[in-house]
């Protein structure tokens, strides 16, 4: 059992700007449930990149089976029998289960047409099947399967390959209770049959359940390991956090008012059963921390109107505002920056004077005509004022990096009357020099009197920045804190479900 | 505008090389001719560029003619409404075709291609079951005979239908380019979700370069109708959908969306009648008319595709160069 199938030693990967991942260290032997945790963002999803050949490490060895590599492709990966069961299924849906299973694997029978064998890959999809002890056929077309069903194609397609590893990353974050269990005892036959799973999970509950050994990562590099009977919520929290926090927060110059922006009781489409109250005031940020798929972003797009309020209530300064979509938000004062600023936030192939003034353009027109002029003069304010690196407001908005491009989003905004602003992931993709200054900007904003929610999976962020943190946990807000509770600790504690009480588990 | 200078250029090169082979091109009949074939197609072709610059797509333009046209005819000979009147309810009649097309586009989410080609056999149909696909004219009576004039008369030679296009062109060319109509069409065209994250009434947006689509080919129908003086409901208007888009796309407008201009859509269908000119006038087969058409299309987007490409890569090594020096705008200058 202690075979070692698999050896990282001293990966190191950096990005222009950051270190994702330092000189750290994995070993897998056969058989064996890995536990792999650690805040988003502390190098998780790299490591496995790295291991699956999607990207290649600046440094360090992988050692499979007694061969150094300094990197692998995707088809070296597979070949040594490395699987992923992501967390964005990779499935099609418009094909059944075999199909999918055996992807640009296809048997082929003899002779000039070579057609698929499907007779035969079925009986194989069925076999494979049978021995997950899945409950739907091969020939089932995948869109008609549940997510834990998906999950156990993209297992059989694992064990279809012969994978010696399979990589989880985050398998049971949509998954029921009893579909969480089943998976679980499909973890424990792969194990009984000699083949290792890394399982990445939030849920630290899980871990214990099903992890032979634990590997914690935090800011890049490997911080702790835990062996099975060492194993407790409280070790493993303890390892996840406690690095240094740069000191990012600038206090306000302005004390927050009365007044501000509540909801009340806002029923979002993504959580149906679960309802969100929050309040923020003038001139104070407010960050919203949680882990991926918390609800967060649900809430925003619904308070700026992109998706419907099932029930609920917005209130800007105590009364009530209609909310049916993002032009009634805008016409309130609510702006929201999306998290993905590319897709969302900016209009690529335009200059950055048609961004800048796009929310905006009847202000700047006459009958309806548009002036140029008020035009340019408001975008060349903006552009100066938020120190936008450009050649001239006429450059396309494609060209420009992403914390210009960011800056775009923000002088679209701030050319406008902001009363609540909602941030969401402001930084990500952006570099350190840039984060400080829209940080800058925020609290200034605040100062101004507009309500900001931030919306952040960084960790020195939410605490760096905020006033206050709210954290949501599976659909509801699961606490809030003042300045002086901040930690990281407690934020992980509420981000997974947990009370932050400090006292009685970190002793 | 680099776009429509080449298509500028390629127009002058086509034409003088037609002229030079046979002189006869340049002959003023032949021009005005082709003058009022440019006014005739330009019109409808222009709604149809609005449409692809919204990101969609119009083929139910040609079975409108269609359609309208035996409408009023009918409206002129059998029931003798006076003609502004009917003119009206043309209009009015494509107005709601692109209203209702643009309603199944945008609230029920249906694909642009779909419902037009649905738009596309139904009128057809419907304008030949209701002629019982007999051919409708006018008869040798004086029906309508001021807006005869004025859809199919000249002013010192040149056709009232070229005249009108220039002027329909200068109109759209301020709403496309100068209006907030015209930002808002471009952003939906680009990127529809950004342009809703920042409060643009999308489907108003795109539902209204339908509508002006729909109301264009009204006008269409009635310079056509007294273009050909007759509808015949199985061939009238046919495949003119097809001419329209490939005179928008050899114009600059991209099938995916928020690019295009008026100028270049009125240059390509010129190019477009151009061509057709040239197979006449020196005796190429007109049976090969539109393998012609489809060959110069061809080249044109290829040639336009590959400079484009080429461009990019230019800006992006300069691109490159510059963002190392590139310092803070202020003022909307430089500061080095």
């Amino acid at each position: 059992m202690t075979e070692t199938l698999l050896e990282l030693t001293g990966i190191t990967k950096t990005y222009p700007g950051v270190v994702a991942l330092d000189n750290v260290g994995l070993r897998v032997t056969r058989g064996e449930v890995l536990g792999l945790i650690g805040e988003n963002g502390a190098g998780k999803s790299t490591l496995m990149k790295i291991l699956g050949g999607v990207t290649e490490p600046t440094a360090g060895i992988i050692r499979i089976d007694a061969h150094d590599h300094t990197a692998l492709t995707v088809q070296a990966a597979t070949r040594a029998g490395i699987a992923f069961v992501h967390q964005e299924l990779n499935l099609f849906e418009n094909l059944d289960v075999t199909a999918n299973i055996f992807i640009g694997r296809e048997k082929k029978m003899g002779g000039p047409l070579m057609l698929v064998d499907n007779a035969g890959l079925r009986t194989r999809a069925a076999s494979l099947l049978d021995r997950l002890k899945a409950d739907f056929t091969p020939d089932t077309l995948v869109e008609n399967l549940s997510i834990a069903q998906r999950q156990m194609v993209e297992i059989a397609k694992a064990l279809s390959i012969d994978a010696r590893v399979i990589i989880m990353d985050e398998p049971t974050s949509s998954l029921t209770l009893t579909e969480t269990e089943r998976l679980l005892s499909v973890i424990a036959a792969l194990k009984a049959a000699g083949v290792a799973v890394i399982y990445i999970s939030h849920r630290l509950g899980e871990i214990i359940t099903c992890a032979d050994r634990v590997v914690v990562l935090r800011d890049g590099h490997t911080v702790g390991e835990l062996g099975r009977e060492d194993l407790s919520h409280a070790a493993m929290i303890r390892l996840m956090i406690g690095r240094d926090l740069k000191s990012l927060y600038i206090p306000p110059a302005v004390r927050p008012r009365a007044g501000g922006c509540d909801i009340v009781d806002l029923v979002t489409a993504a959580f149906p059963d679960r309802s969100v109250s929050l309040s923020v005031q003038h001139g104070e940020i407010l960050g919203l921390a949680g882990l991926v798929g918390a609800g967060r972003t649900s809430l925003a797009r619904t308070v700026f109107g992109i998706d419907r309020l099932l029930s609920g209530e917005i209130r800007l300064d105590g009364s009530k505002v209609q909310i049916g979509n993002p032009r009634a938000a805008i016409r309130q004062g609510i702006y929201l920056v999306p998290e993905d600023r590319k897709r969302s936030g900016l209009i690529l192939e335009m200059p950055i004077r048609e961004n800048i003034t796009l929310a905006n353009l009847l202000h700047h027109a006459r009958l309806l005509l548009l002036d140029r002029s008020s035009e340019s003069s408001v975008a060349r304010a903006q552009a100066a004022s938020l120190g936008i690196k450009a050649p001239s407001i006429e450059t396309q908005v494609i060209t420009l990096s992403g914390g210009n491009q960011q800056k775009v989003v923000l002088a679209k905004w701030l050319s406008m009357q902001p009363r609540l602003m909602i941030f969401d992931e402001p930084t990500r993709g952006i570099d350190v020099g840039a984060k400080n200054e829209i940080y800058a900007l925020m609290r200034s904003l605040a100062d101004r009197g507009v309500a900001i929610v931030m919306i952040s999976s960084d960790m020195e962020e939410v605490i760096g920045v905020s006033d206050r943190i709210a954290v949501m946990h599976e659909g509801r807000i699961s606490g809030l804190l003042e300045r002086e509770h901040f930690s990281e600790y407690n934020v992980m504690r509420l981000a997974i479900g947990q009370l932050p009480d400090a006292a009685e588990n970190a002793a | 505008m680099r776009k429509e200078l080449g298509l500028l250029l390629l127009l002058l090169l086509v034409s003088a090389v037609t002229a030079i082979i046979n002189p006869l091109f340049l002959s003023t009949v032949n021009l005005l001719d082709m003058a009022n074939l440019i006014g005739l197609f330009g019109v409808f072709s222009i709604g149809q560029g609005l449409v692809i610059i919204s990101g969609g797509i119009d083929l139910s333009v040609g079975s409108m003619f269609a359609l309208l046209g035996v409408v009023f005819v009918d409206l002129l000979t059998t029931y003798e409404i006076a003609w502004p009147l009917a003119l009206l309810c043309v209009i009015a009649g494509g107005v709601v075709l692109g209203g209702v097309q643009s309603f199944l586009i945008t609230r029920l989410r249906m694909q642009p291609f779909i419902v037009t080609l649905c738009g596309l056999l139904i009128y057809r149909g419907a304008a030949r079951y209701y002629t019982t696909d007999s051919t409708r004219g006018f008869g040798y009576g004086d029906e309508a005979d001021m807006l005869r004039t004025l859809a199919a008369g000249h002013v010192y030679g040149v056709p009232n239908t070229f005249i009108f296009l220039i002027v329909l062109a200068l109109i759209m060319g301020v709403v496309l380019h100068r209006s907030v109509y015209g930002r808002w069409l471009y952003a939906v065209g680009k990127n529809e979700e950004a342009a809703r994250f920042s409060g643009i009434r999308t489907y108003t947006v795109i539902s209204g370069a339908y509508i002006i689509s729909g109301g264009l080919a009204g006008i269409s129908t009635v310079l056509l109708v007294f273009y050909t003086n007759s509808v015949s409901p199985s061939s009238f208007g046919n495949s003119y959908e097809l001419y329209a888009i490939a005179a928008a796309v050899l114009g600059g407008c991209s099938l995916r969306g928020g690019e295009g201009s008026i100028l270049g859509i009125v240059l390509g269908t010129a190019l477009l009648q151009v061509l057709q000119n040239l197979v006449n006038i020196l005796g190429i087969p007109s049976s090969l008319n539109f393998a012609v058409m489809g060959t110069v299309i061809l080249l044109g987007v290829l040639a336009d595709q590959q400079l484009q490409a080429r461009r990019k890569l230019a800006a992006a090594t300069a691109g490159a160069a510059r963002s190392a020096v590139a310092a803070p705008l202020v003022g909307g200058r430089l500061e080095t």
